[in-house]
């Protein structure tokens, strides 16, 4: 047999979206719809052609016993190839062959019932991953250990925490002892040591000749377990190599531009009032660049060319994080424009986003124009310009000694005061 | 190109869209049979862990049901029950119809039920209305004592044809399940066809014989009447376990072709909608 455990060739996927009747999603819609057509009343509506490719002719090859990286923005197709790969959707086109046994599991703790105890819940989620019930008692009081839960193990799982419940949710998943695993995501594990005592499992994983697809957002991961990654944007797979050049290539080009320059007028966005020149994210002296510092401020600026005199409208920014949540958006409030009719010429409006404010990771910055009443939407620079904002654990952050993982959409340090009453 | 789904080996899966006609899968259904057991198991020790009193709510309909369809249809409008005493002749009906209802109810959401499991890990979906399916049978169990004891109450003995209850038993799941394939890939996409269900329900036993003996439709109707699946189940029960009249074999013999024909069938639908179902739950 060849060494090739996973062979992906040409996959598609195309989904549909939107439809045209509301009642769409009801038999009775569906039913009056088709008796309608049928009397000839009224012409059978035309089909929407709405589609979206989130998975375009996507190839690649993964060798027997490695370990390899799945990346990509959320929207990128990750896991519409994940769902593929696990067989829970079907490709439009393209095909997927899989040698070995196998085992897909988009997330840590599927098929875990509240009410079930920790102990039941280890059976049912092993039976729908594939295992045999005898292989499942064989193998019980191991993946309890692994988990660390064997005080709570005949506890209902709905009484215990978000990180007992992965980290037994994980367990299972690991010892199902499959030729190929994928895996979604499950180093968001709690705690620092947890994640370490998972990598360290998957790496054994690796090593055992074991295949392993990896999907994570946390790249120095991708960088340390996988040999190689490709890398998906819009359904397709920009780049593909050894996983230190696909991360790098991610962090750095293209996807995380720091700048925006749109020297040819008749490229640039525009509408007859008002054109963009420019979008860019400095530092507090003014340099450009795709990294910042947490505890230092964030200049967002953009410059823009009114070409029609007399409109009143201000700039705005709109701040996504890495998961696509919008974190704020930014109303120029310049007194000096409020509700002051702009004269033609170039301007450069800049925002200053205080330290302190954003949390870790990436942050994509949309650019837009618009009146505020009556309100206009007059330019739209979708995902502009994107950096990266780090933590280096000096102490003096928000973060103060903590490493684990921190989740929230912004970082702020807040007044805390503390009143004591001695004894 | 192929039409079918490639056969998957123990060593290699193939993965593409499927065209045309669609395996029914036995081989993998079978090799899934242990996560049958596993999903039918979780939904009755949550069931029962989540209403201490789960099962002796489960009885309460069929007996409320059989002491009010005795005193309206048995001593009020003296309906007519074979010459059997009215409330074992009522609840030899109402065990098997609700057997069947529930079933059927359970098992139409059973796939909407169970999307969080779908959209995340395969298995042959098949299995969830199965199981939904046959997990009514603990509650039917259960029924099937106090049924017991109401004939040891009116003193009637079973027969030797008590031999075929379970095969008629079997009948009234396969029913179940039979339609239930249809309406849970339905419901999928259209979500309505849950709230239709309980009125389907409740007029399609009127349309059994449920409150009535099966010897009231009219020779000639007969025949139609077994297309009903569920009046050859009912008739079937009551003649295994209260013995005295044989049920009419023309229309038992209609109402078995019907439940095959649509078991197929739905068999056949099902596997052609569930590559969609990851998508539209």
């Amino acid at each position: 047999m060849s060494d090739t455990a996973v062979s992906v060739t040409g996959l598609s996927k195309r989904y549909r979206l939107g439809t045209t009747h509301a009642q769409d999603g009801s038999l009775a819609g569906a039913l009056a719809r088709g008796l309608r057509h049928l009397a000839g009343r009224q012409p059978a509506p035309p089909q929407t052609n709405d589609t979206l490719w989130a998975l375009r002719d996507v190839s690649f090859e993964i060798k027997k016993g490695e370990v390899f990286g799945v990346i990509g923005t959320n929207g990128s197709g990750k896991s519409t190839l994940l769902k593929i790969l696990s067989r829970v959707t079907e490709p439009t086109k393209g095909r997927a062959i899989i040698n070995g046994r196998f085992c897909g599991l988009l997330e840590v703790g599927t098929g875990f019932h509240p009410e079930l105890t920790g102990r039941d819940n280890v059976f049912m989620s092993g039976a729908i991953l594939g295992m045999k019930r005898q292989e499942i008692a064989k193998k019980f009081d191991e993946i309890v250990a692994f988990a660390e839960v064997e005080q709570f193990i005949d506890t209902p799982v709905k009484h215990y925490s978000s990180v007992m419940y992965v980290r037994l949710g994980f367990s299972v998943l690991a010892h199902m002892d499959p030729d190929i695993l994928i895996v979604d995501e499950v180093l968001a594990v709690g705690d620092v040591r947890f994640q370490k005592k998972c990598m360290g499992k998957m790496e054994d994983v690796g090593q055992h000749g074991r295949t392993v697809i990896l999907v994570s957002h946390d790249m120095p991961a991708i960088t340390r377990m996988c040999s190689r990654a490709i890398l998906l944007n819009k359904g397709e797979v920009v780049q593909a190599g050894p996983a230190h050049d696909v991360v790098n290539h991610y962090l750095h080009a293209g996807h995380i531009q720091p700048a925006v320059e749109w020297p040819d007028p008749t490229q640039a966005p525009a509408n007859d009032v008002v054109r963009l020149g420019a979008v860019r994210v400095r530092t507090e002296a003014g340099i450009v660049t795709d990294r910042f510092d947490i505890r230092k401020p964030i200049d967002l600026e953009v410059e823009f060319d009114v070409v029609k005199a007399g409109h009143i409208f201000v700039p705005v920014f709109n701040l996504y994080n890495e998961e696509d949540v919008l974190v704020f958006i930014a109303h120029d409030r310049d007194p000096a424009w409020q509700r002051t009719p702009r004269p033609t010429g170039r301007y450069t409006s800049t925002a200053r986003i205080p330290g302190n404010l954003l949390a870790e990771g990436m942050v994509s910055v949309s650019s837009l124009m618009m009146t505020e009443d009556p309100f206009r939407l007059h330019v739209h620079a979708p995902r502009a310009i994107g950096f990266r904002v780090d933590d280096s654990g000096t102490g003096d952050s928000a973060r103060g000694d903590f490493h684990g993982r921190w989740p929230g959409v912004v970082r702020p340090i807040l007044e805390w005061r503390t009143r004591y009453i001695p004894e | 190109m192929a039409s079918s789904f490639p056969e998957s080996t123990s060593s290699s899966i193939v993965i593409e869209a499927r065209t045309g006609y669609v395996q029914v899968g036995w081989r993998e259904l079978w090799a899934s049979r242990e996560l049958l057991y596993f999903l039918a198991w979780r939904d009755l020790k949550t069931r029962y862990a989540q209403t201490a009193n789960g099962a002796g709510w489960a009885l309460m309909q069929p007996l409320l049901s059989t002491l009010i369809f005795t005193l309206v249809f048995g001593y009020l409008a003296k309906m007519p029950s074979d010459g059997l005493p009215y409330p074992t002749f009522a609840f030899a009906a109402i065990l098997p119809w609700s057997l069947f209802s529930k079933s059927l109810e359970r098992s139409t959401l059973s796939v909407v039920t169970e999307g969080g499991l779908i959209k995340k890990v395969y298995f042959p979906r098949l299995i969830i209305p199965i199981a939904a399916t046959f997990i009514n049978l603990v509650d039917f169990a259960v029924g099937l004592l106090i049924l017991i004891g109401m004939m040891a109450w009116y003193q009637q003995v079973p027969q030797w044809t008590v031999l075929f209850l379970p095969f008629f038993v079997g009948i009234a799941l396969l029913t179940a399940l039979s339609v239930s394939l249809w309406l849970s890939a339905l419901n999928v996409k259209y979500r309505d066809v849950a709230s239709v269900v309980p009125l389907m329900t409740q007029l399609w036993m009127f349309a059994s014989p449920v409150l009535y003996p099966a010897s009231l439709v009219p020779e000639s109707l007969r025949w139609y009447y077994g297309l009903n699946p569920m009046a050859g189940v009912i008739e079937g029960f009551r003649w295994a376990l209260l013995g005295k009249t044989a049920p009419d074999w023309t229309m038992m013999a209609v109402s078995l072709a019907m439940v095959a024909l649509l078991l197929i069938g739905g068999v056949i639908f099902f596997r052609r909608v569930e590559r969609t179902f990851a998508d539209l739950i």
